[in-house]
Parts: C-alpha cells; sequence; structure tokens
C-alpha cells in the first residue's frame, strides 16, 4: 500500500509538469499569432502596402525556371504583391513533403502539384480551396478540368503545357539505317532489331531512376482505351484487371518482350535519366520511351542536337488505330488554410491566363499544347512537339490512366524495373500491380474493394 | 512525513528524464501501437480493426524484405566482428604507424552515411566507375555490383561493413588492451607461440567486446535502411528492400496506417531477435 502511494505521488507531479509543459506549448503560439494577424488586417486596410505570398514547386530545373519566369511577370503587373518560392524534391519523396506539409497545417500559400489520381490522394475537400467558380476557369480546357475534379468540383488552374508519353528517336541513326517511323508494334521491334545489328543500342533503359520503368505500361493506354473505352471506370470499380484484361495486359507484356531480346544497354540498371537523354542525343541509343517533359532537359544541354531528335506514340498491335497518349498539365493549387485568398486567386488566375502561358513559354519551352482556350504554341517549338501535333489534330489523343482513375499504385515503378528487367514476366508483374492498387483504393475508400 | 520526504524524495531526480522518455519513447510507441490499426491521414483517422496488418502480411515483397533484412544483419554482423577483430590484434601489437591505420580505418565511421552511399554507387557504377575500371586493369569484367539482383544486397552489407568496421575495431582495441599482462607472461612461460596467444588468450578474453559488436551491428543490420536507400532504393524492382524501406515506400504512397502497422511488427521483430540473443550473449560472457 506504501509502495503504492510513492508510485501516485510520482504519477501526479509527473502529469502535472507534463500538463504544464503542454500548456506552455499551447499558449506561446497564440501570444505571437494575435499581433501578427493584427498586422494582417492593416494589410488589407491599406491597398498600396506590399503582400506575401509563397509558392512551392518541385526542384527540377525547368519548374525552377517555369515558376521564375511566371512570377516576374506576375509581380510586374501586381506590384503589390511578392511571391517567394520554396522548392521541393519531386518524384515520391516530393509527393510525401507535400501530404506532410498538408496535414501539419504547414503549406505554402499556393502550391504546384501533379494533376490527376495524384492530386485526389491530398483529400482536397479538406486541404485545398475550390476554385470551380472563378471566373478564370472559364478559359480551361474540360480535359484539365477533368483531371483536378474531386466529388463535383474544381481545385486548381493549369501551369506548364500538356505533356505526352511516347518514344523519341534520333532521326538520323533513323535515317542512316533507312528505317521509317513505326505504326504498329511489330514494326517498333523490327527496327530495333535493325538498329541493334547495327552495334548501336535500340532502346534506352534508364533504371537507375526507376519511375522512367513506367513509360512502356502508361504510353500504352492510348490502345487499352481504343480496344475497351470502359476500361477507366470499370478498373476503378474493381471490375476489370490487368492481369486479366488482355489489351491492358499488352503494356507489361511489351516491357517484357523488349527485355527478353535484350534491347536495352547493358548498363541499364545503373543508367540515370539524364543520362539516358545524352545517350538519345549524342545517337548511342535510337530509341527512348520518356514523357515530352524531357524536351526542356534536352534543350538546355543540347540545344545543337535537337533537329536529330524525333518523337511517336507507342505502336498498338495493328497500325490503323495508332495514336497517343497525353498527361494532363500540373495543377496550380490554393491551400485552404491561406491567409492570402485573394492575392492567391490573383495568382493563379494569371498563370490559367493566355498571357500567363506566354510567360511560362519565354520561361520554359512548351512540352505540348497548353490547357487553355486560344493559347498558342510559339513558333520556335521543338521538332519533338511539331512530332506530336498531328496526333492532337486528328484527335488521335488519350488521356493517361492516371488522368481516369483516381488508382495508381504506388509501387509501379519497382514492378515495372523487375518486368524491364527480366526478373518477372509480364504477366507476374501485372498480378503483382493489381495487388498493388488494392491499398490505394482502400486508403481512398473506393466502393467495390 | 519525514519518512516519506525520505522515501520519495530521491524519485523527484527522475521526473526530468522520465519526462523526456514518457514524451519522446512512451507515448509515440503507445500511439503507433494505436494507429497501426487506423485507415489514418496525419490529422484524422478510421478504426479498421487489424486490415493494416492484414495487408501488410499480403504485401508481395515482404518475403524478400524479411530474408533480406535477415541476411544482410547477419552478414554484416559476421563480417564486422571477424574484420574488427583481426584488426583490433593487428593494431593492438607492436607495428609501425599504428596511430596512423587507427585513424585511416576509423574515418569512414565519421562520414554521413547518405554520402557514403552515393559516393560507392558512382564508384561502384558498371562501365563507368572506378572499382571496374581498376579490375578492367587486371583484365577482371567487374559485374554490375548493384544492378545485378544476385549481388545488390551483398555489395551495400559490404559498404556498410566499410563503413562501420572502424567501429567494431576501437570497441576490440579497448577490449583488448584491459585484458592484464599476467596472461601473456604465463603463455610466455608456459612456451605458447602468437598463434596460441590469438586462440587461447584473445578470443576468449576479448569477449565483452565481442558480445557488444554483435549487438550493435545485428541489432543495426535489423533496422538498417538510410544506406540502401540511398545506393539502390530498394531495387533493381525489390530485390534489395528491407523491411524498412519497405515500410518507407508505404509511408511515401500515403498510407500511413498501414506504414505504422510495418512499424510495430518491425519493432517486434527486431525485439524477438535481439532480446534472446542478448541475454544468451550475457549469460556466456567470462570475468577477468
Amino acid at each position: 500500500m506504501k509502495k503504492n502511494g510513492t508510485k501516485w505521488v510520482a504519477l501526479l507531479s509527473t502529469s502535472v509538469l507534463l500538463a504544464g509543459v503542454a500548456a506552455g506549448c499551447s499558449s506561446a503560439p497564440k501570444e505571437e499569432s494575435a499581433p501578427s494577424g493584427q498586422a494582417a488586417q492593416s494589410d488589407t486596410k491599406k491597398s498600396d502596402e506590399k503582400v506575401t505570398i509563397t509558392l512551392l514547386v518541385d526542384n527540377t530545373q525547368d519548374s525552377v525556371n517555369m515558376a521564375k519566369g511566371i512570377v516576374e511577370a506576375f509581380e510586374k503587373k501586381n506590384p503589390n504583391i511578392h511571391v517567394e518560392t520554396e522548392t521541393r524534391p519531386g518524384g515520391g519523396e516530393g509527393d510525401n513533403i507535400v501530404k506532410t506539409r498538408l496535414a501539419t497545417g504547414d503549406m505554402t500559400d499556393v502550391f504546384f502539384y501533379n494533376s490527376g489520381s495524384l492530386m485526389q490522394a491530398l483529400n482536397p475537400e479538406k486541404n485545398i480551396l475550390d476554385v470551380s467558380n472563378e471566373p478564370f476557369m472559364a478559359n480551361v480546357l474540360d480535359s484539365f478540368k477533368k483531371a483536378v475534379t474531386y466529388n463535383g468540383k474544381a481545385y486548381a488552374g493549369p501551369v506548364g503545357s500538356t505533356m505526352a508519353g511516347g518514344w523519341f528517336y534520333n532521326k538520323k541513326v533513323y535515317k542512316d539505317l533507312g528505317l521509317s517511323v513505326p505504326k504498329s508494334w511489330d514494326e517498333l521491334m523490327a527496327n530495333s532489331e535493325k538498329i541493334k545489328a547495327a552495334g548501336i543500342t535500340p532502346i534506352i533503359g534508364t533504371f537507375k531512376d526507376d519511375w522512367t520503368t513506367q513509360l512502356v505500361l502508361l504510353a500504352d493506354y492510348y490502345n487499352v482505351q481504343a480496344a475497351n473505352p470502359k476500361f477507366a471506370d470499370d478498373y476503378t470499380a474493381n471490375k476489370a484487371k490487368f492481369a486479366t484484361d488482355p489489351t491492358a495486359l499488352r503494356g507489361f507484356e511489351k516491357l517484357e518482350e523488349i527485355a527478353k531480346k535484350g534491347y536495352m544497354n547493358k548498363d541499364m540498371n545503373a543508367t540515370t535519366y539524364d543520362a539516358g537523354l545524352k545517350m538519345l542525343a549524342e545517337g548511342k541509343g535510337a530509341q527512348y520511351p520518356m514523357l515530352s517533359f524531357a524536351v526542356p532537359a534536352l534543350e538546355q544541354n543540347f540545344p545543337d542536337k535537337m533537329g536529330d531528335i524525333g518523337f511517336f506514340a507507342q505502336p498498338g498491335d495493328k497500325a490503323d488505330t495508332n495514336g497517343l497518349t497525353v498527361w494532363t498539365p500540373s495543377g496550380a493549387y490554393i491551400y485552404k488554410e491561406t491567409k492570402h485568398v485573394e492575392e492567391a486567386k490573383k495568382f493563379v488566375s494569371f498563370i490559367a491566363s493566355i498571357e500567363g502561358t506566354q510567360a511560362q513559354a519565354s520561361a520554359s519551352k512548351p512540352t505540348g499544347p497548353y490547357a487553355i482556350k486560344d493559347a498558342k504554341l510559339p513558333d520556335n517549338v521543338a521538332q519533338v512537339v511539331k512530332d506530336m501535333t498531328p496526333y492532337f489534330d486528328s484527335n488521335k489523343t488519350a488521356p493517361a490512366l492516371e488522368f481516369l482513375s483516381p488508382i495508381k499504385g504506388s509501387s509501379l515503378p519497382q514492378i515495372t524495373t523487375e518486368v524491364g528487367a527480366g526478373i518477372k514476366t509480364g504477366k507476374q508483374g501485372a498480378e503483382a500491380y493489381d495487388q498493388d492498387v488494392e491499398k490505394q483504393a482502400k486508403q481512398l475508400g473506393l466502393q467495390g474493394w | 512525513m519525514t519518512k516519506i520526504f525520505k522515501r520519495t524524495y530521491s524519485y523527484a531526480f527522475l521526473i526530468p528524464a522520465a519526462i523526456v522518455y514518457l514524451l519522446i519513447f512512451i507515448f509515440p510507441t503507445v500511439m503507433s501501437f494505436f494507429f497501426s490499426l487506423t485507415r489514418w491521414d496525419l490529422t484524422t483517422w478510421q478504426f479498421i480493426g487489424l486490415d493494416n496488418f492484414k495487408m501488410f502480411f499480403k504485401e508481395a515483397s515482404l518475403l524478400i524484405g524479411f530474408k533480406n533484412t535477415f541476411i544482410y544483419a547477419f552478414v554484416t554482423c559476421v563480417l564486422k566482428v571477424v574484420i574488427g577483430l583481426l584488426l583490433g590484434v593487428l593494431l593492438t601489437s607492436k607495428i609501425r604507424a599504428k596511430g596512423y591505420l587507427r585513424s585511416v580505418i576509423f574515418f569512414p565511421t565519421l562520414l554521413s552515411t547518405i554520402a557514403v552511399g552515393l559516393t560507392f554507387s558512382m564508384l561502384m557504377h558498371p562501365s563507368q566507375g572506378m572499382i571496374n575500371a581498376a579490375l578492367n586493369v587486371i583484365g577482371i569484367t567487374g559485374p554490375d555490383w548493384l544492378g545485378d539482383t544476385r549481388i545488390a544486397l551483398l555489395s551495400v552489407a559490404f559498404v556498410d561493413v566499410w563503413k562501420g568496421v572502424g567501429f567494431a575495431m576501437v570497441i576490440y582495441i579497448a577490449g583488448i588492451l584491459s585484458i592484464p599482462q599476467d596472461y601473456y607472461e604465463a603463455l610466455q612461460i608456459d612456451g605458447g607461440g602468437s598463434f596460441r596467444k590469438f586462440w587461447n588468450i584473445i578470443v576468449p578474453l576479448s569477449r565483452p567486446a565481442t558480445n557488444s559488436v554483435i549487438i550493435l551491428s545485428f541489432i543495426g543490420g535489423l533496422r538498417s535502411f538510410d544506406l540502401v536507400w540511398a545506393m539502390t532504393k530498394g531495387g533493381p524492382g525489390f530485390t534489395t528492400d528491407l523491411i524498412a524501406s519497405i515500410i518507407y515506400k508505404q509511408y511515401q504512397g500515403g498510407y500511413y496506417g498501414l506504414a505504422t502497422a510495418g512499424n510495430v511488427i518491425l519493432f517486434l521483430f527486431v525485439t524477438a531477435l535481439a532480446l534472446p540473443l542478448y541475454s544468451y550473449l550475457n549469460r556466456k560472457e567470462v570475468d577477468l
């Protein structure tokens, strides 16, 4: 009994101290926030006083350039608003940072982030300001609106241009070997065989940056949709699977075929994305399945080689259904808890204006059309983008699956790496991926899972 | 009154430490046991029972993860003990440049793991790395150290040993130097050579040092994450995934509840292996 008594004393004093610590923690910010709140109020009263808003972008050279271009043009037009840019890493690490900063209430006023399935995972209703009824949304293309809509509300203006997933190729190598742009998968394989015989790497593999391994699968979605227009909806509702839908499975099988035939460079597992671009530009590798967002990086590092680099859509099994899989631009989102709603809206509506696209185009070469009505591409656009326009003009495009369905499994890069490196067959990869997406579907609380 | 005061007042000194321990260890641990049972997005949660654990054990790469974690911990542990002991013996003997060699071998311990990982992943590049370039000179075509699925994990383990063996060596040096000279003198009188000195005196009497090295490097290996992440990110595919990197990938995917469940499992796994090992090693320790 006496022993218990000492325990109680210890417990009591601990909890009292703990409470003191907790109270100290919570009261301090309150005292601080009161005067700054007043300052914010007086800011809005004096409209000539400068307001600073913050912006978060990913840290690739190109994103930073583009953000800089936008901010400069915007500040010129709105001298009262100063935009401070912060950067974050790209890829999975970046997703992590964005999610964590949103969850802990530490987000910048405006942030650029992917549209489509990645946006859906941000819990938009809770974290992002609804901009469906803002005037600037009237100029935004429907395809983009669809990619940033959650439960009937749109959450972003577009930033950057449309991208396509397909195959970069070295025109010089193609010309030297007398090859022509393939319209079917068999033609592509035949071309690769000839390139291999000539002693050049037919297909560039950059598995060290494992996100690049997804491209063959993702860029195949045009062909999936052509064969089964309902695939995305069925997939979201847990009615269609990659392993059981024959056209969806083809994406994995194509990757397996490339691996089996040994068309990729021997050191692919140690090759990075940057090294892959270099191989392409120098003609050491002939073809590179990649997103057209590589254009600015190519342009910056190999300006004299741009004429040699072309682009074609990933061919399907039949030549007559040849079309391009398209990636919707990123979104410019406004953090729901921002203290500067008006300024942030002004900034996003500038980004989503024709003037805004011009500012973007002069800072970073577009990788495809903009998602703004009547926004024109500059004349000096890269050859690669010119190669893309026929597909857009003849309406032979389909959005990538991640813009039609909120589900994209987080282990896909590892799974496609395994298939591309010949560790797993296409069928096994598809089965592994079907299992992987289940986690996200459950996390999102989708019906039917 | 004074009796109670006398008995309790010493506990007052425990309070600061207790608070820190409670706040940054016990509290998060208990919380993580709770959140492993929820679907959680850092601010809101929904109770889903054992679903996270079921999902975690369904993970296709999990078996690889457990296997790799065990291999990795075992290989690094054994190599650190063997190499650390040999270096310890060598650098307590009467050789020149002892101090210099000691600091050279200890130096990698001071480096940041990420920096070591990035450096070695460049050195181990199959066509442009220095290691294979050096092998080429003597006519050997080196493998793709980090890209070949059969040896990637061992390559990482090797770097881990390179980085950690200095620490094991220091522990051994301390252990060997604390062996009383009498034993060596007795051996000399009995006429034993240097092999017997090593096998019959140094190995058994530096047992406490061995135990420390085993425990530290084994637990370190089981929890290991940073070096693997810097060098291979668990790739190619899932071939070098450890439990910790699987958990991190789930956290990256935004599945916080699932990742927490994984951490709880890792915690239990490490405890289940380390505790019996620890008590077994302690029982076998001899007094000097």
